[in-house]
């Protein structure tokens, strides 16, 4: 396999690796490999995708469907393929990944090494929750693995930062739909208790607020509630994908234009709501119809703070909301959602709460601002999103995940050498201490 | 209506690209190449893709004996019989000149084994009247330069071979495509230096299903190289041995 010397970054692109990268066609050319750490589409915002100085293997062309069950939805792909391209070919056959992430281009690989989540959690659970084996190269020796039959290494994998083996494929049980289109609801909420209470409230399929992070005072944590039901409708036609040719520069996304568009963005949902059919990549991946959106940050790139928060600890979440209002720093990307209950993985994100996820350009305010939100998440008993986080402080994160030892163990069996370890879990020490 | 294509060289991710593509479009697949392990893998892959059937089948360019069996089962496929071939092999010049013995496995794997194979399929297809042959060349076939003259000249080879077997099998209402394309990324083209305008797998293979279907003669993929080509080729011979490009 050849190497190439590069240098790369996750999607936030704020923190950059150098180091020598190999990207496999073939299932053989990873036979006889030492441990070396893998990435897929490298979504995540931070360094959870790098190995400085060191090697990763691009795993985006191990990306084959090996079976496919039309009656039962079973299906085992490679760990490179994309979550997109599985909707792209089973919702025509009637099935749809169960959990999906806010972005299509996220690969099967990279969905269960961060036990991601989507906009059904609170009914559906986490991405890990519906895989059914896992194919993993573990000390050596490729072997498939099952929550039944391996369970502690299982829990370790899903959500496990690819520390306990290369994924090379897996089985994952996708559900059923009942037409190509969602039915999609939208609410205005006001404030953020009124926020709240809608996303209490509902009881659909999938459900998610998007909130206006730059209003304050009595709108603050305003936004828009959708609640979405897949839908026998025709979907409207989906338009090409366009791009962003070139980084955008600093005022793009300064404090007025933010604002301007968010108001207008709140206010084109008429204050009664409104109900509009979608495609599935619509409603699902908003944002994959602009490819390089990132690049609208600039160079310097951005960060994402996102941390989910105790049901009980909503004056906390109100702080936040006014310490990010009250910056100025915010962009319009900035999500509010329940989650359902805390799942097997881990080191598995969801946790019962309210999650909050906000989009900041990457300047030295901003980074203050998100260490200083990463305090009042620790403080609330609070955790923070490993697949987004590249500032937080190592022993703050450690404390989050009361499973961490367990996760410790297995990562240590597989990996004795540390061959494994990528940028996150040597910034955060996250596998010894 | 459904027909058959068997894919020479199939594990080679511009391969991969077109049987998924084909696969989409509901055809019976033969992947033939060595890797049989992972000329399987696609073969599940193309058969989740709504091919009518896809099968990995050994082919080895370098062993003819090979050729046989393979002739044997297109013949036993019904309806029009097609053929797209990838196989190639380009060691590093400076590894040629060191080894000139690695000539003939270069010559062979990029010109005469897929030559020959498509030389005993052609009775085939004139007996059914029709069908396609994609032969896959390259620009280095162009114009012999100092970088990869060998594995350059086994392509010109080919280029020739596909447009005289174009010559005869549209006599029969067969058809010949020569596809050069340009930079692709592959493996093939990975960490190496100085390359530029790369051209995704997907985007050769959706160049090639057009020209298949609008019966073009030779294209190059990405469009851009065809002028690219044409400026290399037009520089007096006498200043172009002169350079390094």
């Amino acid at each position: 396999m050849r190497w190439k010397s590069d240098t790369y970054s996750g999607w936030g692109r704020a923190l950059k690796a150098d180091g020598d990268l190999a990207r496999p066609e073939r299932i053989s050319a990873l036979k006889g490999l030492p441990p070396t750490p893998a990435f897929g589409a490298r979504r995540s915002y931070g360094d959870a995708c790098l190995n400085s100085d060191g090697r990763a293997i691009d795993m985006t062309r191990l990306d084959r469907i090996l079976s496919f069950d039309p009656e039962t939805g079973l299906v085992e792909a490679e760990a490179g393929i994309s979550i997109g391209e599985l909707v792209r070919l089973f919702a025509p056959a009637g099935w749809i990944p169960t959990v999906m992430p806010g972005t299509g281009f996220a690969t099967v690989g990279g969905a269960i090494a961060m036990d991601v989540h989507g906009k059904n959690h609170h009914r559906d659970g986490a991405f890990g929750d519906h895989i059914t084996a896992i194919r993993l190269i573990h000390q050596g020796k490729a072997k498939t693995i099952t929550p039944d039959r391996n369970k502690s290494l299982f829990n370790a994998t899903r959500g496990g930062l690819g520390q306990t083996g290369l994924i090379v494929s897996a089985t994952i049980q996708m559900a059923p739909i009942s037409g190509q289109a969602m039915k999609v609801r939208e609410s205005r909420a006001g404030d953020l208790e009124e926020h709240l209470a809608l996303l209490d409230a509902s009881d659909a399929h999938y459900t998610v607020g998007w909130i206006d992070a730059t209003a304050r005072g009595s709108e603050l944590g305003r936004g828009i509630v959708e609640e979405a039901e897949h839908s026998l409708d025709t979907p409207p036609k989906l338009g090409r994908a366009k791009s962003v040719p070139v980084d955008a520069p600093r005022f793009a996304l300064s404090k007025p234009v933010v604002k301007a568009f968010n108001t207008r963005y709140f206010k084109r949902i008429p204050e009664e709501g409104r109900t509009r059919t979608r495609t599935l990549q619509d409603f699902f991946f908003p944002l994959d119809r602009v490819l390089d959106w990132n690049r609208l940050y600039g160079k310097r790139g951005f960060h994402q703070f996102q941390c989910v928060l105790p049901m009980d600890q909503t004056d906390t979440l109100h702080s936040m909301i006014e310490a990010i209002a009250g910056s100025g720093l915010a962009s319009p990307l900035a999500v509010l959602k329940r989650l359902g209950p805390e799942g097997a993985g881990f080191l598995s994100f969801p946790t019962e709460g309210y999650t909050l996820a906000v989009d900041f350009p990457n300047r030295d305010k901003a980074q203050g601002l998100i260490r200083d939100l990463g305090e009042q998440t620790a403080a609330a008993d609070g955790r923070i999103y490993l697949a987004k986080d590249s500032l937080a402080d190592g022993a703050t994160i450690r404390a989050m995940y009361p499973e961490l030892g367990k996760w410790q163990a297995e990562a240590a069996k597989a990996d004795p050498d540390r061959q494994l370890e990528t940028d996150l879990i040597r910034r955060l020490n996250l596998r010894s201490a | 209506m459904q027909e058959t294509w068997i894919i020479l060289g199939a594990t080679s991710s511009m391969a991969r690209a077109l049987s998924r593509a084909l696969s989409e479009q509901g055809h019976a697949l033969l992947l033939a190449g060595r890797d049989m392990e992972d000329m399987k893998r696609l073969a599940a892959d193309c058969t989740a893709r709504g091919a009518a059937s896809a099968e990995a089948v050994a082919f080895d360019a370098r062993k003819p004996a090979t050729f046989t069996p393979l002739i044997e089962t297109l013949s036993d496929q019904p309806g029009m019989l097609n053929a797209a071939v990838f196989v190639g092999s380009m060691p590093e010049q400076e590894t040629i000149d060191s080894d000139p013995s690695l000539i003939d496995g270069t010559v062979t794997d990029s010109f005469t084994g897929p030559a020959r194979f498509l030389q005993m399929m052609a009775p085939l297809m004139e007996e059914r009247g029709g069908g396609t042959i994609v032969g896959v060349g390259s620009v280095a076939g162009d114009r012999g330069r100092l970088g990869n003259y060998v594995y350059g000249a086994a392509k010109a080879g080919f280029h020739t071979y596909l447009s005289g077997l174009r010559n005869r099998l549209t006599r029969s209402g067969g058809h010949v495509v020569t596809v050069k394309p340009g930079f692709v990324d592959t493996a093939m083209t990975w960490g190496i230096e100085g390359m530029f305008l790369v051209a995704p797998p997907e985007k050769v293979a959706s160049d090639i299903l057009r020209a298949v279907e609008k019966r073009k003669n030779v294209i190059y993929t990405p469009f851009f190289w065809r002028y690219i080509m044409l400026i290399i080729r037009s520089i007096p011979e006498p200043i172009f041995k002169k350079l390094s490009i």
